[in-house]
């Protein structure tokens, strides 16, 4: 089943279109990477799924409804930036996604900060970019949904750290749902994706399952990738 | 510790030679259950459907077998076992025999090579 379906989307700034005539779906059980370099567009789809931008042309599809806020509460989504700016401890925050969210399992969000070495009495401002990350992605992958978008999940952690997150991320994922991942460091995702989209210039130019495109070109994601964006 | 697959090979085959390797030394008996895919995905730290393609293809090949409520084990008949390691020898021996041929050893020279190990 297609849970999140792109069709023909165009966008632009100004005159420049950023976007330009993308088409992909993520079905559900499905872990999607959205893969591209920096400024290629790949934060300006991930907006407008979470209904943060507008689409000029074309349609984005969520379980079959326009975005808003049905879409939205099906969604759990991590931004690229950090919200977690004021002066409260990690705990305050956990109870206010508990208020906010129904969907929201405090018990594993408790389990998950243990996993990943947070205290849940540390002070926001005292806690380091990193630590941050992991918070942020503890209070999404405890959110009950149908459709996870993480927006570069792995950016200013170190390489033990991210093998920690995508551990989280594969042990919280369940059948049901679908998970949709953008990053630049393909080489450290790439064995957990079923399928992988590039993105160039706000064009897809690949497309496909992973582990097929890795059989037809004997190499990695990473160095197919290199291959095509230069 | 991640599991430290080649980058430029399909994991799922690399799964397959892993855990036929388990299974012809004994690491995982004959029928005994196996790790679920979550637990097997969590190890490899890969995604679970790739899992699922390995382990589906082993149940081809007859190595693993389905018991439709309690998950997947290693088959029972011993013969099976017996075959796959009789195969993958026979391969890694016929391999080791062409790459010694392509460097000029002499068939001789291969089999005191061998000879000599402890």
């Amino acid at each position: 089943m297609e849970l999140l379906k792109i069709k023909n989307v165009e966008k632009s700034f100004d005159a420049k279109k950023v976007i330009d005539g993308v088409s992909f779906t993520v079905e559900s059980g499905k872990i999607v990477g959205l893969l591209g370099k920096n400024g290629c567009g790949k934060t300006t789809i991930i907006k407008m799924i979470n209904d943060l931008l507008t689409v000029d042309k074309g349609e984005i599809l969520i379980d079959g409804k326009k975005v808003g806020v049905e879409s939205k509460k099906i969604i759990s989504y991590l931004p690229e930036r950090s919200y977690l700016e004021g002066n409260e401890r990690v705990i305050d925050v956990i109870n206010l996604f508990k208020d906010f969210y129904e969907d929201f399992d405090e018990e594993k969000a408790v389990s998950l900060l243990k996993d990943l070495d947070l205290d849940a009495n540390q002070k926001l401002p005292k806690m380091s970019k990193g630590m941050k990350e992991k918070l942020q992605l503890v209070l999404v992958m405890s959110r009950k949904a149908k459709l996870y978008v993480l927006d570069e999940p792995l950016g200013g952690v170190d390489p033990v750290s991210r093998e920690r997150i995508l551990k989280t991320i594969l042990s919280n994922f369940d059948e049901g749902s679908s998970l949709l991942i953008t990053t630049h460091l393909i080489a450290d995702v790439e064995k957990i994706l079923d399928e992988i989209v590039l993105i160039d210039n706000g064009k897809v130019v690949l497309e496909g399952s992973a582990e097929e495109l890795r059989e037809k070109e004997n190499s990695s994601i990473d160095e197919i990738f290199r291959r095509i964006v230069k | 510790m991640g599991f430290n697959f080649k980058v430029d090979i399909p994991i799922y085959l690399q799964i397959i030679d892993y855990l036929k390797k388990e299974i012809i030394s004994k690491k995982y008996k004959a029928g005994e259950k196996l790790p679920s895919v979550r637990e097997f995905s969590m190890q490899f730290e890969v995604n679970p459907n790739t899992v699922q393609k390995a382990l589906f293809e082993l149940e081809n090949m007859g190595i693993i077998v389905t018991e439709r409520t309690n998950g997947k084990f290693v088959t029972q008949n011993e013969n099976i076992i017996e075959n796959l390691k009789k195969e993958t020898i026979e391969k890694m021996a016929n391999d080791f025999y062409v790459s010694c041929i392509d460097l000029g050893v002499k068939k001789e020279e291969i089999i005191e090579i061998l000879s000599s190990k402890e």
